[in-house]
């Protein structure tokens, strides 16, 4: 039997073959919220109560990132066995600023500075369903790929 | 002097551990030791500032009133405060601020908790518009993770290694051997830190800070009640702040999924954890030059490190050379953590930012034993709540 693929989160991303985060951005200031923010813009400078729905860019570079060698607790489903995970922090560079999403794929070799783009992959499953997340797909690097560090502070 | 100082007349601390009992058995034993130093009878106190604990159901969030029910109900009014991490600056602020506006003369400040074994967990139940139980869903975003987030940066930017994080916990195992309340009193070597199972790259299980029970209480009053009572000269509160982040925050903090965007407003002049420290500056009217020592919240061996710049000991980047320099160890120009820190005592979330007041007023007195920073007169203490508390005392003597 074929299990159905899910959201783990409903409304946070698309679920084409291209997907994207699925944000807002507030129609006075123009502050994109990843999550979106529906109710109030968070700009003190700002009394926006209207946002437009944002798909935030599909690429970025790594802040940073770590990889987890515990099982964290509840509400993370752990497979069993545990298996490490690689968390990132990713520069978006359209929405000026960083978004956090697990790493598809392997994690070590990854590097601060390198390209990723958005995917979707399992998070979880059970018996009936597969429960999809973004994730972060290193972008194979290029002759020309940085080497060093992100430049810019964010 | 400054015009909104305020006297602390007594400090007491539960020794950390994981002893397992009810955090109010912890809260009571650290309260009676400060009235005990304080000279003062609990019929006394005039406000009770509990900081909360979540973990501890509800008598955890009345934490004001728990403990004053303890003690035994004396008709004192209360307060509960909750800012994690940041929660007993924050209880220690309410009672402050209690006292400058003349409505008490004297309060008593208390923090406890009760932890369990392993990683701080989110709230129970299905909670999927609480943005700290979303991240250990969606991402498996542990607290150390966000650790190591910042872990990482110090060595791609300013080329730290894991051998100077793990200095980091060499240094203050060494300062905290002799403390009495510490739960860690064991030298630890830089081999030990390096060989200790990893937890989240590039952290080891010796870099992250445990989770512990343990309880600190801190008696305040009015200058002029300080001198009727006879305190001589008190250590005093000369700052503390309790202040958020300004927006658009730029540096990604749990339990956030994305840090704030600057397509609208560009980044503030001062990150984050930055300000807290310059606000408590400015209140005091003193500057790091000042600083004889140093309590900063090391959840991590890397994070001390990063508390060294943000409390400007050191300009960025530097934080790595004024440890291997020895200045931040005890002897050094400016010893930080001489208590021990986290790293020997472990996290008694409520308990913590108060302990850190407790060890400085110890300091400032010349009553630190072993770890005695020689002739200090005034100290700091920082710290950081998730969901955007800052923590940040300045006393002085």
């Amino acid at each position: 039997m074929t299990k159905t693929r899910v959201p783990a989160v409903e409304g946070w991303f698309t679920l084409d073959d291209e997907p994207h985060l699925v944000g807002s951005r507030c129609t006075g200031c123009g502050t994109v919220f990843f999550p979106a923010e529906r109710t109030a813009c968070r700009n003190p400078g700002c009394t926006g109560l209207d946002f437009e729905e944002h798909r935030l860019g599909r690429r970025g570079r790594v802040w940073s990132f770590s990889t987890n060698h515990y099982a964290p607790p509840a509400p993370y489903v752990s497979p069993d066995p545990f298996v490490p995970y690689t968390v990132a922090a990713v520069e978006l560079p359209d929405e000026k600023l960083v978004v956090l999403g697990q790493v598809a794929g392997e994690g070590p070799g990854l590097r601060v500075g390198q390209e990723v783009e958005l995917v979707l992959d399992t998070l979880y499953e059970d018996d009936e369903h597969e429960y999809v997340v973004w994730k972060w797909r290193p972008v194979e690097p290029g002759p020309n790929a940085p080497t060093g560090g992100v430049t810019g502070g964010v | 002097m400054g015009a909104h100082d305020v006297a602390v007349l007594g400090v007491g601390m539960h020794p950390w551990g994981k002893w397992g009992r009810n955090f109010v058995e912890y809260g009571i034993a650290a309260a009676r030791d400060a009235l005990d130093d304080a000279g003062l009878a609990w019929t006394d106190v005039q406000f009770v500032s509990g900081a909360d604990t979540m973990r501890n159901g509800y008598p955890g969030y009345v934490a004001g009133a728990t403990f004053s029910q303890a003690l035994g109900w004396q008709g004192a009014p209360v307060a509960s405060s909750y800012a994690a991490c940041a929660s007993g600056a924050t209880a220690l602020e309410v009672a402050r601020t209690r006292i400058l506006a003349g409505l008490c003369d004297v309060a008593l400040v208390v923090g406890a908790d009760t932890t369990p074994k392993g990683f701080l967990a989110p709230v129970a139940g299905e909670r999927g518009d609480d943005p700290d139980w979303l991240r250990f869903r969606l991402l498996g975003a542990t607290n150390p993770t966000y650790f190591a987030f910042y872990a990482r940066r110090r060595m791609d930017l300013y080329g730290a290694t894991r051998a100077d994080f793990a200095r980091v916990k060499v240094k203050n195992a060494a300062h905290g051997l002799s403390n009495p309340y510490a739960r860690y009193r064991k030298a630890v070597t830089e081999e030990e830190v390096m060989a200790s199972p990893v937890v989240s790259d590039p952290l080891r299980l010796l870099d992250v800070c445990a989770t512990s029970d343990g309880a600190a209480a801190v008696v305040i009053s009015s200058l002029d009640f300080a001198a009727r009572h006879g305190a001589g000269s008190p250590v005093r509160v000369a700052a503390v702040s309790t202040v958020t982040p300004r927006f658009p925050n730029t540096v990604i903090e749990m339990p956030n999924f994305s840090t704030d965007s600057t397509l609208a407003v560009p980044a503030p002049d001062l990150p984050f954890r930055d300000s807290i420290a310059a606000a408590a500056y400015e209140q005091a009217g003193l500057g790091p030059a000042d600083l004889d020592l140093a309590e900063v919240y090391d959840l991590s061996t890397a994070l001390e490190l990063d508390w060294y710049e943000n409390i400007g000991l050191c300009g960025p980047g530097e934080a790595e050379k004024l440890l291997r320099d020895g200045a931040t160890t005890l002897g050094g120009r400016v010893p930080v953590n001489p208590s021990g820190g986290l790293a020997c005592f472990g996290e008694a979330v409520p308990a913590q930012a108060l302990a850190q007041v407790c060890e400085v007023t110890w300091q400032l007195r010349g009553r630190a034993g072993d770890r005695q920073v020689d002739g200090a007169r005034t100290g700091l203490t920082v710290n950081q709540g998730l969901f955007g508390h800052g923590s940040c005392v300045i006393l002085t003597r």
